[in-house]
Protein backbone atom coordinates (compact mmCIF):
# COMPACT_ATOMS: atom_id res chain seq x y z
CA UNK A 1 0.00 0.00 0.00
CA UNK A 2 1.21 3.22 -1.12
CA UNK A 3 1.12 6.69 1.40
CA UNK A 4 -1.99 7.62 -0.75
CA UNK A 5 -3.63 4.49 0.29
CA UNK A 6 -2.79 4.62 3.71
CA UNK A 7 -4.43 7.82 3.90
CA UNK A 8 -7.37 6.89 2.33
CA UNK A 9 -7.96 3.96 4.80
CA UNK A 10 -7.09 5.84 7.74
CA UNK A 11 -9.95 8.53 6.62
CA UNK A 12 -12.33 6.18 5.73
CA UNK A 13 -12.14 4.58 8.99
CA UNK A 14 -11.35 7.57 11.32
CA UNK A 15 -14.58 8.98 9.47
CA UNK A 16 -16.53 5.86 10.35
CA UNK A 17 -15.13 5.49 13.79
CA UNK A 18 -16.67 9.28 14.32
CA UNK A 19 -19.58 8.89 13.03
CA UNK A 20 -21.00 5.71 14.58
CA UNK A 21 -19.58 6.66 17.92
CA UNK A 22 -20.92 10.41 17.84
CA UNK A 23 -23.99 9.53 20.15
CA UNK A 24 -21.96 7.39 22.68
CA UNK A 25 -19.57 10.81 22.73
CA UNK A 26 -22.00 13.24 22.62
CA UNK A 27 -23.97 11.72 25.74
CA UNK A 28 -20.79 11.85 27.49
CA UNK A 29 -19.88 14.83 26.94
CA UNK A 30 -22.57 17.38 27.06
CA UNK A 31 -25.40 15.27 27.62
CA UNK A 32 -27.54 14.12 30.37
CA UNK A 33 -28.13 10.27 29.86
CA UNK A 34 -30.37 10.03 33.32
CA UNK A 35 -32.52 12.85 33.14
CA UNK A 36 -36.27 10.97 32.67
CA UNK A 37 -39.28 12.59 32.82
CA UNK A 38 -40.65 12.63 36.52
CA UNK A 39 -44.87 13.14 35.95
CA UNK A 40 -46.58 14.19 38.92
CA UNK A 41 -50.30 12.89 39.35
CA UNK A 42 -53.36 15.48 38.64
CA UNK A 43 -52.69 18.15 41.87
CA UNK A 44 -56.78 18.11 41.99
CA UNK A 45 -56.55 14.25 43.35
CA UNK A 46 -58.23 12.80 40.62
CA UNK A 47 -57.30 8.86 40.49
CA UNK A 48 -58.04 7.77 36.99
CA UNK A 49 -57.09 9.68 33.33
CA UNK A 50 -59.60 9.54 30.58
CA UNK A 51 -58.33 5.32 29.71
CA UNK A 52 -56.57 3.41 31.43
CA UNK A 53 -52.47 4.69 32.00
CA UNK A 54 -51.04 2.36 29.71
CA UNK A 55 -53.18 3.12 26.96
CA UNK A 56 -53.08 6.89 27.46
CA UNK A 57 -49.23 6.95 27.18
CA UNK A 58 -48.74 5.25 23.98
CA UNK A 59 -52.49 6.31 22.44
CA UNK A 60 -53.03 9.65 23.81
CA UNK A 61 -52.17 11.51 20.32
CA UNK A 62 -55.08 9.31 19.20
CA UNK A 63 -57.68 10.11 21.06
CA UNK A 64 -57.03 13.72 20.72
CA UNK A 65 -57.20 13.14 17.03
CA UNK A 66 -60.48 10.92 17.07
CA UNK A 67 -62.23 13.84 19.61
CA UNK A 68 -61.37 16.77 17.36
CA UNK A 69 -62.43 14.83 13.93
CA UNK A 70 -65.76 14.03 16.31
CA UNK A 71 -66.16 17.54 17.62
CA UNK A 72 -64.91 19.28 14.48
CA UNK A 73 -66.57 17.37 11.76
CA UNK A 74 -69.35 15.66 13.60
CA UNK A 75 -70.27 18.54 16.22
CA UNK A 76 -70.54 15.91 19.02
CA UNK A 77 -68.76 16.43 22.34
CA UNK A 78 -69.39 13.55 24.75
CA UNK A 79 -67.28 11.04 24.87
CA UNK A 80 -68.03 7.92 26.61
CA UNK A 81 -64.91 6.17 27.81
CA UNK A 82 -64.67 1.80 27.73
CA UNK A 83 -65.52 1.93 31.56
CA UNK A 84 -68.48 4.27 30.93
CA UNK A 85 -67.78 7.11 32.42
CA UNK A 86 -68.61 10.03 29.97
CA UNK A 87 -66.05 13.52 29.22
CA UNK A 88 -66.76 16.41 27.19
CA UNK A 89 -64.33 16.13 24.27
CA UNK A 90 -61.77 18.99 24.64
CA UNK A 91 -58.15 19.83 25.22
CA UNK A 92 -57.77 22.78 27.08
CA UNK A 93 -61.33 22.14 29.29
CA UNK A 94 -60.47 18.43 29.67
CA UNK A 95 -57.04 17.12 29.19
CA UNK A 96 -56.35 20.16 31.09
CA UNK A 97 -58.52 20.22 33.93
CA UNK A 98 -56.88 17.40 35.29
CA UNK A 99 -53.53 17.84 34.20
CA UNK A 100 -53.63 21.77 35.11
CA UNK A 101 -49.54 22.14 34.44
CA UNK A 102 -49.28 21.56 30.94
CA UNK A 103 -45.28 22.31 31.42
CA UNK A 104 -44.63 19.82 33.98
CA UNK A 105 -46.63 17.07 32.80
CA UNK A 106 -47.40 17.26 28.78
CA UNK A 107 -44.30 19.21 28.09
CA UNK A 108 -42.08 17.16 30.10
CA UNK A 109 -42.71 14.27 28.32
CA UNK A 110 -42.79 16.05 25.00
CA UNK A 111 -39.11 17.56 25.33
CA UNK A 112 -37.73 14.69 26.31
CA UNK A 113 -38.46 13.33 23.10
CA UNK A 114 -38.51 16.56 21.41
CA UNK A 115 -42.05 16.52 20.02
CA UNK A 116 -43.63 19.48 19.62
CA UNK A 117 -47.43 19.37 19.39
CA UNK A 118 -48.57 22.36 17.09
CA UNK A 119 -52.06 22.03 18.69
CA UNK A 120 -51.12 25.18 20.95
CA UNK A 121 -50.76 27.80 18.26
CA UNK A 122 -54.15 28.29 18.43
CA UNK A 123 -55.67 25.91 22.29
CA UNK A 124 -55.28 28.16 25.20
CA UNK A 125 -53.27 27.27 27.66
CA UNK A 126 -54.82 28.40 30.96
CA UNK A 127 -53.31 30.41 33.14
CA UNK A 128 -52.06 28.58 36.24
CA UNK A 129 -54.00 30.19 38.91
CA UNK A 130 -51.37 29.92 42.01
CA UNK A 131 -48.16 30.40 40.09
CA UNK B 1 -36.75 -20.20 -4.78
CA UNK B 2 -34.47 -17.22 -4.17
CA UNK B 3 -36.77 -14.78 -3.10
CA UNK B 4 -38.73 -17.35 -0.84
CA UNK B 5 -35.63 -18.14 1.27
CA UNK B 6 -34.78 -14.19 1.89
CA UNK B 7 -38.50 -13.89 2.66
CA UNK B 8 -38.44 -17.07 5.25
CA UNK B 9 -34.94 -15.68 7.03
CA UNK B 10 -36.86 -12.37 7.79
CA UNK B 11 -40.23 -14.11 8.58
CA UNK B 12 -38.09 -16.35 11.38
CA UNK B 13 -36.36 -13.52 12.49
CA UNK B 14 -39.45 -11.46 12.90
CA UNK B 15 -41.17 -14.52 14.91
CA UNK B 16 -37.74 -14.91 17.01
CA UNK B 17 -37.85 -11.57 18.44
CA UNK B 18 -41.79 -12.14 18.77
CA UNK B 19 -41.33 -15.27 20.89
CA UNK B 20 -38.38 -14.09 22.86
CA UNK B 21 -40.32 -11.01 24.30
CA UNK B 22 -43.74 -12.03 23.94
CA UNK B 23 -43.98 -15.74 25.11
CA UNK B 24 -40.84 -15.30 27.09
CA UNK B 25 -39.27 -12.97 29.26
CA UNK B 26 -36.52 -11.92 27.25
CA UNK B 27 -36.19 -8.49 27.08
CA UNK B 28 -32.95 -8.08 28.50
CA UNK B 29 -31.23 -10.03 25.86
CA UNK B 30 -33.27 -8.45 22.94
CA UNK B 31 -33.50 -5.07 24.29
CA UNK B 32 -29.98 -4.86 25.30
CA UNK B 33 -27.52 -8.21 25.07
CA UNK B 34 -28.16 -8.25 21.30
CA UNK B 35 -27.95 -4.83 20.20
CA UNK B 36 -24.63 -4.39 22.10
CA UNK B 37 -23.40 -8.18 20.45
CA UNK B 38 -24.91 -6.54 16.57
CA UNK B 39 -22.95 -3.00 16.95
CA UNK B 40 -19.75 -4.54 18.18
CA UNK B 41 -20.09 -6.81 15.42
CA UNK B 42 -20.78 -4.02 12.97
CA UNK B 43 -17.67 -1.59 13.90
CA UNK B 44 -15.20 -4.33 13.83
CA UNK B 45 -16.44 -6.07 11.13
CA UNK B 46 -16.62 -2.50 9.47
CA UNK B 47 -12.84 -1.69 10.29
CA UNK B 48 -11.78 -5.29 9.33
CA UNK B 49 -13.32 -5.08 5.73
CA UNK B 50 -11.93 -1.90 5.21
CA UNK B 51 -8.61 -2.54 6.35
CA UNK B 52 -8.39 -5.79 4.48
CA UNK B 53 -9.01 -4.04 0.98
CA UNK B 54 -6.39 -1.59 2.16
CA UNK B 55 -4.17 -4.22 1.51
CA UNK B 56 -4.78 -5.36 -1.87
CA UNK B 57 -2.24 -4.34 -4.64
CA UNK B 58 -2.98 -1.15 -6.43
CA UNK B 59 0.01 -1.22 -9.08
CA UNK B 60 -1.17 1.12 -11.55
CA UNK B 61 -4.46 3.46 -12.62
CA UNK B 62 -7.56 2.01 -12.98
CA UNK B 63 -9.55 4.50 -12.56
CA UNK B 64 -13.03 4.28 -14.88
CA UNK B 65 -12.74 7.26 -16.97
CA UNK B 66 -15.77 8.53 -20.17
CA UNK B 67 -14.82 11.54 -21.07
CA UNK B 68 -11.12 12.96 -22.74
CA UNK B 69 -8.35 12.82 -20.15
CA UNK B 70 -5.68 15.57 -19.43
CA UNK B 71 -4.16 16.11 -21.99
CA UNK B 72 -2.01 19.14 -24.71
CA UNK B 73 -3.46 22.59 -23.71
CA UNK B 74 -5.43 22.95 -26.79
CA UNK B 75 -7.39 19.46 -25.75
CA UNK B 76 -10.21 20.25 -24.04
CA UNK B 77 -10.18 18.22 -20.65
CA UNK B 78 -13.05 16.49 -18.86
CA UNK B 79 -12.41 17.53 -15.57
CA UNK B 80 -15.53 15.27 -14.06
CA UNK B 81 -14.88 12.41 -16.45
CA UNK B 82 -10.95 12.13 -16.04
CA UNK B 83 -10.27 13.87 -13.23
CA UNK B 84 -6.38 13.97 -13.17
CA UNK B 85 -5.86 15.84 -9.95
CA UNK B 86 -6.73 14.93 -6.74
CA UNK B 87 -9.13 17.81 -5.85
CA UNK B 88 -11.08 16.91 -9.22
CA UNK B 89 -11.43 12.94 -7.93
CA UNK B 90 -12.81 14.53 -4.42
CA UNK B 91 -15.38 16.19 -6.31
CA UNK B 92 -16.54 13.50 -8.87
CA UNK B 93 -16.42 11.02 -5.62
CA UNK B 94 -18.90 13.93 -4.06
CA UNK B 95 -21.26 14.02 -7.03
CA UNK B 96 -21.38 9.71 -7.22
CA UNK B 97 -21.92 9.49 -3.27
CA UNK B 98 -24.49 12.11 -3.17
CA UNK B 99 -26.05 12.38 -6.55
CA UNK B 100 -25.37 8.90 -7.73
CA UNK B 101 -24.25 10.01 -11.38
CA UNK B 102 -23.13 6.61 -12.99
CA UNK B 103 -26.31 5.54 -12.15
CA UNK B 104 -27.83 8.62 -13.67
CA UNK B 105 -26.29 7.66 -16.98
CA UNK B 106 -28.09 3.85 -16.80
CA UNK B 107 -29.28 3.10 -20.63
CA UNK B 108 -31.40 0.20 -21.45
CA UNK B 109 -31.35 -1.74 -24.25
CA UNK B 110 -34.68 -2.25 -27.13
CA UNK B 111 -35.42 -3.59 -30.32
CA UNK B 112 -37.52 -1.35 -31.98
CA UNK B 113 -39.36 -2.00 -35.73
CA UNK B 114 -37.21 0.61 -38.16
CA UNK B 115 -38.33 1.42 -41.52
CA UNK B 116 -37.74 -1.37 -43.38
CA UNK B 117 -40.11 -3.63 -41.63
CA UNK B 118 -37.23 -4.55 -40.01
CA UNK B 119 -35.54 -4.60 -35.86
CA UNK B 120 -32.88 -1.83 -35.18
CA UNK B 121 -30.68 -1.64 -32.41
CA UNK B 122 -31.26 1.30 -30.00
CA UNK B 123 -30.42 2.45 -26.35
CA UNK B 124 -32.90 4.64 -24.19
CA UNK B 125 -31.74 6.23 -21.57
CA UNK B 126 -33.39 4.75 -18.13
CA UNK B 127 -33.27 6.93 -14.73
CA UNK B 128 -36.08 4.73 -12.65
CA UNK B 129 -33.36 2.85 -10.93
CA UNK B 130 -31.31 5.94 -10.31
CA UNK B 131 -34.83 7.70 -9.01
CA UNK B 132 -35.37 4.38 -6.60
CA UNK B 133 -31.79 4.15 -5.55
CA UNK B 134 -31.53 7.79 -4.83
CA UNK B 135 -34.80 8.60 -3.06
CA UNK B 136 -34.63 5.66 -0.85
CA UNK B 137 -30.86 6.39 0.19
CA UNK B 138 -32.16 9.83 1.24
CA UNK B 139 -35.06 8.73 3.12
CA UNK B 140 -32.75 6.30 4.68
CA UNK B 141 -30.31 8.90 5.50
CA UNK B 142 -33.04 10.94 7.10
CA UNK B 143 -34.48 8.24 8.89
CA UNK B 144 -31.33 7.62 10.73
CA UNK B 145 -30.33 11.38 11.50
CA UNK B 146 -34.43 11.29 13.19
CA UNK B 147 -33.62 8.46 14.86
CA UNK B 148 -30.72 10.42 16.98
CA UNK B 149 -33.23 11.88 18.88
CA UNK B 150 -33.74 8.64 21.11
CA UNK B 151 -30.08 8.47 21.61
CA UNK B 152 -29.07 12.26 22.60
CA UNK B 153 -30.29 14.50 25.67
CA UNK B 154 -30.71 16.81 25.28
CA UNK B 155 -31.54 16.74 21.03
CA UNK B 156 -29.01 18.80 19.19
CA UNK B 157 -30.82 21.22 16.95
CA UNK B 158 -29.91 19.98 13.32
CA UNK B 159 -31.99 16.57 14.84
CA UNK B 160 -35.09 18.69 15.74
CA UNK B 161 -34.88 20.70 12.53
CA UNK B 162 -34.66 17.47 10.67
CA UNK B 163 -37.84 16.31 12.59
CA UNK B 164 -39.68 19.46 11.92
CA UNK B 165 -39.17 19.20 8.06
CA UNK B 166 -40.20 15.95 7.70
CA UNK B 167 -43.64 16.17 9.63
CA UNK B 168 -44.23 19.02 7.54
CA UNK B 169 -47.64 18.17 6.33
CA UNK B 170 -49.10 17.72 10.20
CA UNK B 171 -51.24 15.06 8.11
CA UNK B 172 -52.15 12.81 11.86
CA UNK B 173 -51.25 12.37 14.86
CA UNK B 174 -48.44 11.56 15.66
CA UNK B 175 -47.13 13.30 11.82
CA UNK B 176 -46.57 11.65 9.56
CA UNK B 177 -43.24 11.81 8.36
CA UNK B 178 -42.79 11.71 4.29
CA UNK B 179 -39.70 9.87 4.97
CA UNK B 180 -41.77 6.58 5.59
CA UNK B 181 -43.79 7.04 2.41
CA UNK B 182 -40.85 7.53 0.66
CA UNK B 183 -38.84 4.80 2.00
CA UNK B 184 -41.75 2.03 1.29
CA UNK B 185 -42.07 3.07 -2.15
CA UNK B 186 -38.80 3.18 -3.45
CA UNK B 187 -38.21 -0.68 -1.43
CA UNK B 188 -41.30 -1.72 -2.86
CA UNK B 189 -40.05 -0.34 -6.38
CA UNK B 190 -36.73 -1.92 -5.91
CA UNK B 191 -38.15 -5.44 -4.71
CA UNK B 192 -40.70 -5.37 -7.56
CA UNK B 193 -37.92 -4.50 -10.27
CA UNK B 194 -35.88 -7.65 -9.16
CA UNK B 195 -39.02 -9.77 -9.84
CA UNK B 196 -40.44 -8.65 -12.70
CA UNK B 197 -37.64 -8.03 -14.56
CA UNK B 198 -36.35 -10.93 -16.36
CA UNK B 199 -32.83 -9.89 -16.89
CA UNK B 200 -32.53 -8.47 -13.09
CA UNK B 201 -34.47 -11.63 -11.79
CA UNK B 202 -32.00 -13.99 -13.28
CA UNK B 203 -28.94 -12.16 -12.26
CA UNK B 204 -30.55 -11.86 -8.63
CA UNK B 205 -30.19 -13.99 -5.33
CA UNK B 206 -31.28 -14.38 -2.16
CA UNK B 207 -28.47 -11.91 -0.33
CA UNK B 208 -30.11 -9.40 -3.20
CA UNK B 209 -33.36 -9.80 -1.83
CA UNK B 210 -32.74 -10.16 1.97
CA UNK B 211 -31.67 -6.50 2.26
CA UNK B 212 -34.32 -5.07 0.95
CA UNK B 213 -36.89 -7.47 2.85
CA UNK B 214 -35.10 -6.71 6.29
CA UNK B 215 -35.04 -2.95 5.55
CA UNK B 216 -38.84 -2.92 4.50
CA UNK B 217 -39.41 -4.94 7.39
CA UNK B 218 -37.96 -2.40 9.50
CA UNK B 219 -39.74 0.62 8.16
CA UNK B 220 -42.70 -1.66 7.98
CA UNK B 221 -42.36 -2.60 12.09
CA UNK B 222 -41.41 1.01 12.54
CA UNK B 223 -44.60 2.75 10.81
CA UNK B 224 -46.66 -0.01 12.54
CA UNK B 225 -45.49 1.30 16.09
CA UNK B 226 -45.98 5.04 15.30
CA UNK B 227 -49.76 4.60 13.43
CA UNK B 228 -51.50 1.39 14.85
CA UNK B 229 -50.15 -0.41 17.65
CA UNK B 230 -48.74 1.82 19.64
CA UNK B 231 -45.60 1.78 22.13
CA UNK B 232 -44.34 3.70 24.97
CA UNK B 233 -42.03 5.91 23.09
CA UNK B 234 -40.65 7.10 26.43
CA UNK B 235 -39.22 3.99 27.63
CA UNK B 236 -37.87 3.41 24.48
CA UNK B 237 -36.14 6.36 25.03
CA UNK B 238 -35.05 5.47 28.52
CA UNK B 239 -33.74 2.17 26.94
CA UNK B 240 -32.19 3.81 24.19
CA UNK B 241 -30.15 6.16 26.45
CA UNK B 242 -29.26 3.59 28.41
CA UNK B 243 -27.50 1.96 25.83
CA UNK B 244 -26.01 4.71 24.34
CA UNK B 245 -24.32 5.37 28.04
CA UNK B 246 -23.36 2.33 28.73
CA UNK B 247 -26.24 1.97 31.33
CA UNK B 248 -28.46 -0.04 30.08
CA UNK B 249 -31.93 -0.38 31.53
CA UNK B 250 -35.26 -2.11 30.19
CA UNK B 251 -38.34 -0.76 31.14
CA UNK B 252 -41.42 -2.51 31.84
CA UNK B 253 -44.38 -2.28 29.06
CA UNK B 254 -42.44 -1.55 26.07
CA UNK B 255 -44.39 -3.20 23.25
CA UNK B 256 -43.41 -6.35 21.48
CA UNK B 257 -43.44 -4.83 18.50
CA UNK B 258 -40.21 -2.62 19.74
CA UNK B 259 -38.33 -5.82 20.36
CA UNK B 260 -39.12 -6.86 16.91
CA UNK B 261 -38.01 -3.34 15.38
CA UNK B 262 -35.23 -3.44 17.16
CA UNK B 263 -33.86 -7.38 16.55
CA UNK B 264 -34.47 -6.87 13.19
CA UNK B 265 -32.50 -3.16 12.86
CA UNK B 266 -29.63 -5.59 15.34
CA UNK B 267 -29.88 -7.51 12.42
CA UNK B 268 -29.18 -5.52 9.77
CA UNK B 269 -26.21 -4.07 11.33
CA UNK B 270 -24.22 -7.21 11.99
CA UNK B 271 -25.29 -8.45 8.68
CA UNK B 272 -23.52 -5.18 7.13
CA UNK B 273 -19.83 -5.74 7.44
CA UNK B 274 -20.36 -9.24 5.86
CA UNK B 275 -22.92 -8.18 2.99
CA UNK B 276 -22.90 -5.82 -0.31
CA UNK B 277 -23.87 -3.46 2.11
CA UNK B 278 -20.68 -2.72 2.51
CA UNK B 279 -20.58 -0.88 -0.47
CA UNK B 280 -20.89 2.37 2.01
CA UNK B 281 -17.33 1.83 2.55
CA UNK B 282 -16.68 -0.19 -1.27
CA UNK B 283 -17.65 3.29 -2.96
CA UNK B 284 -14.62 4.94 -1.32
CA UNK B 285 -11.82 1.84 -1.66
CA UNK B 286 -12.43 1.51 -4.93
CA UNK B 287 -9.52 2.16 -7.04
CA UNK B 288 -11.81 2.57 -10.35
CA UNK B 289 -13.16 5.79 -8.17
CA UNK B 290 -10.35 6.87 -5.84
CA UNK B 291 -7.25 7.62 -8.26
CA UNK B 292 -6.90 10.34 -10.73
CA UNK B 293 -6.66 9.31 -14.45
CA UNK B 294 -2.60 10.57 -14.30
CA UNK B 295 -0.76 7.49 -15.59
CA UNK B 296 0.83 9.25 -18.61
CA UNK B 297 1.97 12.30 -16.54
CA UNK B 298 3.17 10.64 -13.47
CA UNK B 299 5.88 7.68 -13.82
CA UNK B 300 4.47 5.08 -11.03
CA UNK B 301 6.43 2.35 -10.23
CA UNK B 302 5.07 -0.80 -9.52
CA UNK B 303 5.90 -1.22 -5.76
CA UNK B 304 6.97 -5.14 -5.44
CA UNK B 305 8.87 -5.23 -8.59
CA UNK B 306 11.76 -7.77 -8.93
CA UNK B 307 15.07 -5.97 -8.72
CA UNK B 308 16.09 -6.53 -12.43
CA UNK B 309 19.83 -6.56 -13.54
CA UNK B 310 20.42 -4.69 -16.51
CA UNK B 311 22.91 -3.97 -18.47
CA UNK B 312 22.43 -0.33 -21.36
CA UNK B 313 23.41 0.29 -24.34
CA UNK B 314 25.90 2.92 -22.72
CA UNK B 315 27.34 -0.08 -20.32
CA UNK B 316 27.88 -1.94 -23.24
CA UNK B 317 29.65 0.31 -25.42
CA UNK B 318 31.74 1.20 -22.38
CA UNK B 319 32.47 -2.43 -22.31
CA UNK B 320 33.06 -2.92 -26.20
CA UNK B 321 34.22 -0.07 -27.21
CA UNK B 322 37.55 -1.03 -28.33
CA UNK B 323 36.38 -4.26 -30.19
CA UNK B 324 33.79 -2.39 -31.70
CA UNK B 325 35.98 0.30 -33.39
CA UNK B 326 38.13 -2.36 -34.38
CA UNK B 327 35.34 -3.74 -36.21
CA UNK B 328 34.84 -0.38 -37.50
CA UNK B 329 31.08 -0.35 -35.87
CA UNK B 330 29.29 3.20 -34.78
CA UNK B 331 30.07 4.05 -31.65
CA UNK B 332 28.11 6.76 -29.37
CA UNK B 333 30.83 7.92 -27.17
CA UNK B 334 34.80 7.87 -28.86
C1 LIG C 1 -60.32 13.03 35.21
C2 LIG C 1 -59.00 13.58 35.20
C3 LIG C 1 -58.17 13.37 33.94
C4 LIG C 1 -58.46 13.78 32.67
C5 LIG C 1 -59.71 14.50 32.19
C6 LIG C 1 -57.36 13.41 31.87
N1 LIG C 1 -56.43 12.76 32.62
FE1 LIG C 1 -54.69 11.98 31.94
N2 LIG C 1 -54.36 11.16 33.77
C7 LIG C 1 -55.11 11.36 34.89
C8 LIG C 1 -54.55 10.62 35.98
C9 LIG C 1 -55.11 10.54 37.41
C10 LIG C 1 -53.41 9.97 35.47
C11 LIG C 1 -52.46 9.04 36.22
C12 LIG C 1 -53.02 7.65 36.18
C13 LIG C 1 -52.25 6.65 36.96
O1 LIG C 1 -51.20 7.01 37.52
O2 LIG C 1 -52.71 5.49 37.00
C14 LIG C 1 -53.31 10.32 34.07
C15 LIG C 1 -52.33 9.86 33.21
C16 LIG C 1 -52.14 10.33 31.94
C17 LIG C 1 -51.07 9.96 31.06
C18 LIG C 1 -49.99 8.95 31.38
C19 LIG C 1 -48.93 9.55 32.26
C20 LIG C 1 -47.97 8.52 32.78
O3 LIG C 1 -47.56 8.65 33.92
O4 LIG C 1 -47.63 7.61 32.04
C21 LIG C 1 -51.21 10.68 29.92
C22 LIG C 1 -50.29 10.65 28.70
C23 LIG C 1 -52.39 11.46 30.05
N3 LIG C 1 -52.94 11.24 31.27
C24 LIG C 1 -52.88 12.30 29.07
C25 LIG C 1 -54.13 12.85 29.11
C26 LIG C 1 -54.76 13.51 27.98
C27 LIG C 1 -54.11 13.75 26.62
C28 LIG C 1 -55.99 13.87 28.37
C29 LIG C 1 -57.09 14.52 27.53
C30 LIG C 1 -57.52 13.69 26.44
C31 LIG C 1 -56.14 13.47 29.75
N4 LIG C 1 -54.99 12.85 30.17
C32 LIG C 1 -57.27 13.69 30.52
C33 LIG C 1 -56.24 12.13 34.96
C34 LIG C 1 -56.89 12.71 33.90
C1 LIG D 1 -55.48 26.35 13.31
C2 LIG D 1 -55.81 26.41 14.71
C3 LIG D 1 -55.89 25.06 15.43
C4 LIG D 1 -54.86 24.19 15.64
C5 LIG D 1 -53.41 24.30 15.18
C6 LIG D 1 -55.42 23.10 16.39
N1 LIG D 1 -56.74 23.31 16.65
FE1 LIG D 1 -57.98 22.10 17.67
N2 LIG D 1 -59.49 23.34 17.30
C7 LIG D 1 -59.42 24.52 16.61
C8 LIG D 1 -60.75 25.08 16.52
C9 LIG D 1 -61.10 26.40 15.84
C10 LIG D 1 -61.62 24.19 17.17
C11 LIG D 1 -63.13 24.31 17.35
C12 LIG D 1 -63.44 24.78 18.73
C13 LIG D 1 -64.87 24.47 19.12
O1 LIG D 1 -65.70 24.23 18.26
O2 LIG D 1 -65.06 24.38 20.32
C14 LIG D 1 -60.80 23.11 17.65
C15 LIG D 1 -61.29 22.03 18.38
C16 LIG D 1 -60.54 21.03 18.89
C17 LIG D 1 -61.01 20.00 19.78
C18 LIG D 1 -62.41 19.83 20.34
C19 LIG D 1 -62.90 21.04 21.11
C20 LIG D 1 -62.05 21.52 22.27
O3 LIG D 1 -62.55 22.32 23.04
O4 LIG D 1 -60.89 21.12 22.43
C21 LIG D 1 -59.97 19.19 20.09
C22 LIG D 1 -59.95 17.97 20.98
C23 LIG D 1 -58.82 19.72 19.38
N3 LIG D 1 -59.20 20.84 18.67
C24 LIG D 1 -57.58 19.17 19.44
C25 LIG D 1 -56.49 19.72 18.79
C26 LIG D 1 -55.20 19.11 18.82
C27 LIG D 1 -54.86 17.83 19.57
C28 LIG D 1 -54.39 19.89 18.09
C29 LIG D 1 -52.90 19.68 17.83
C30 LIG D 1 -52.53 18.45 17.22
C31 LIG D 1 -55.17 21.00 17.59
N4 LIG D 1 -56.45 20.85 18.02
C32 LIG D 1 -54.67 22.01 16.80
C33 LIG D 1 -58.29 25.09 16.10
C34 LIG D 1 -57.07 24.52 16.07
C1 LIG E 1 -45.81 9.83 29.08
C2 LIG E 1 -45.32 10.95 28.36
C3 LIG E 1 -46.33 11.90 27.73
C4 LIG E 1 -47.24 12.70 28.38
C5 LIG E 1 -47.47 12.81 29.86
C6 LIG E 1 -47.93 13.42 27.35
N1 LIG E 1 -47.46 13.06 26.12
FE1 LIG E 1 -48.16 13.71 24.33
N2 LIG E 1 -46.79 12.58 23.38
C7 LIG E 1 -45.88 11.76 23.99
C8 LIG E 1 -45.06 11.18 22.98
C9 LIG E 1 -43.93 10.19 23.24
C10 LIG E 1 -45.50 11.66 21.73
C11 LIG E 1 -44.93 11.43 20.34
C12 LIG E 1 -44.85 10.05 19.89
C13 LIG E 1 -43.91 9.94 18.72
O1 LIG E 1 -43.27 10.92 18.36
O2 LIG E 1 -43.83 8.87 18.22
C14 LIG E 1 -46.59 12.54 22.03
C15 LIG E 1 -47.32 13.20 21.07
C16 LIG E 1 -48.36 14.03 21.33
C17 LIG E 1 -49.14 14.71 20.31
C18 LIG E 1 -48.90 14.58 18.82
C19 LIG E 1 -47.83 15.56 18.42
C20 LIG E 1 -47.26 15.42 17.05
O3 LIG E 1 -46.99 16.46 16.46
O4 LIG E 1 -47.04 14.32 16.60
C21 LIG E 1 -50.07 15.46 20.96
C22 LIG E 1 -51.08 16.35 20.31
C23 LIG E 1 -49.88 15.25 22.37
N3 LIG E 1 -48.84 14.37 22.58
C24 LIG E 1 -50.63 15.86 23.35
C25 LIG E 1 -50.42 15.71 24.71
C26 LIG E 1 -51.12 16.45 25.72
C27 LIG E 1 -52.17 17.48 25.47
C28 LIG E 1 -50.62 16.02 26.91
C29 LIG E 1 -50.97 16.51 28.32
C30 LIG E 1 -52.34 16.45 28.68
C31 LIG E 1 -49.62 15.01 26.64
N4 LIG E 1 -49.53 14.86 25.29
C32 LIG E 1 -48.92 14.34 27.62
C33 LIG E 1 -45.72 11.53 25.32
C34 LIG E 1 -46.46 12.13 26.30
Amino acid sequence: MNKRGEMLTGLVIAVFLVLVLSPILYNFAVGNARSVPDLKPPPGGEKQCVESKEWMRGNHMQLLFDWRETVVREGNRTYRASDGKEYNMSLTSECLSCHTNKDEFCDQCHDYLKVKPYCWDCHIVPPKENA
Amino acid sequence: MKVLSALVAVAVLVLIAAIGTGLAPLQYVFGVVVPYAAFAVFVAGFVYRVAKWAKSAVPYRIPTTCGQQKSLDWVKHSKLEAPHTTGQVVVRMLLEVFLFRSLFRNTRTNLEDDDDGGKKLVYTSSKWLWLGGITFHLAFFTIVLRHLRFFTEPVPFLVQSVEGVDGFFQMTLPALYQTDLVIVGALTYLFLRRLFDPKVRYISLANDYFPLLLILSIAATGILMRHVWRVDVVGIKELAMGLASFSPTVPDGIGTLFYIHLFLVSTLVAYFPFSKLMHLAGVFMSPTRNLPNNSREVHHVNPWNYDVKVHTYAEYEDEFREVMKAAELPVEKE
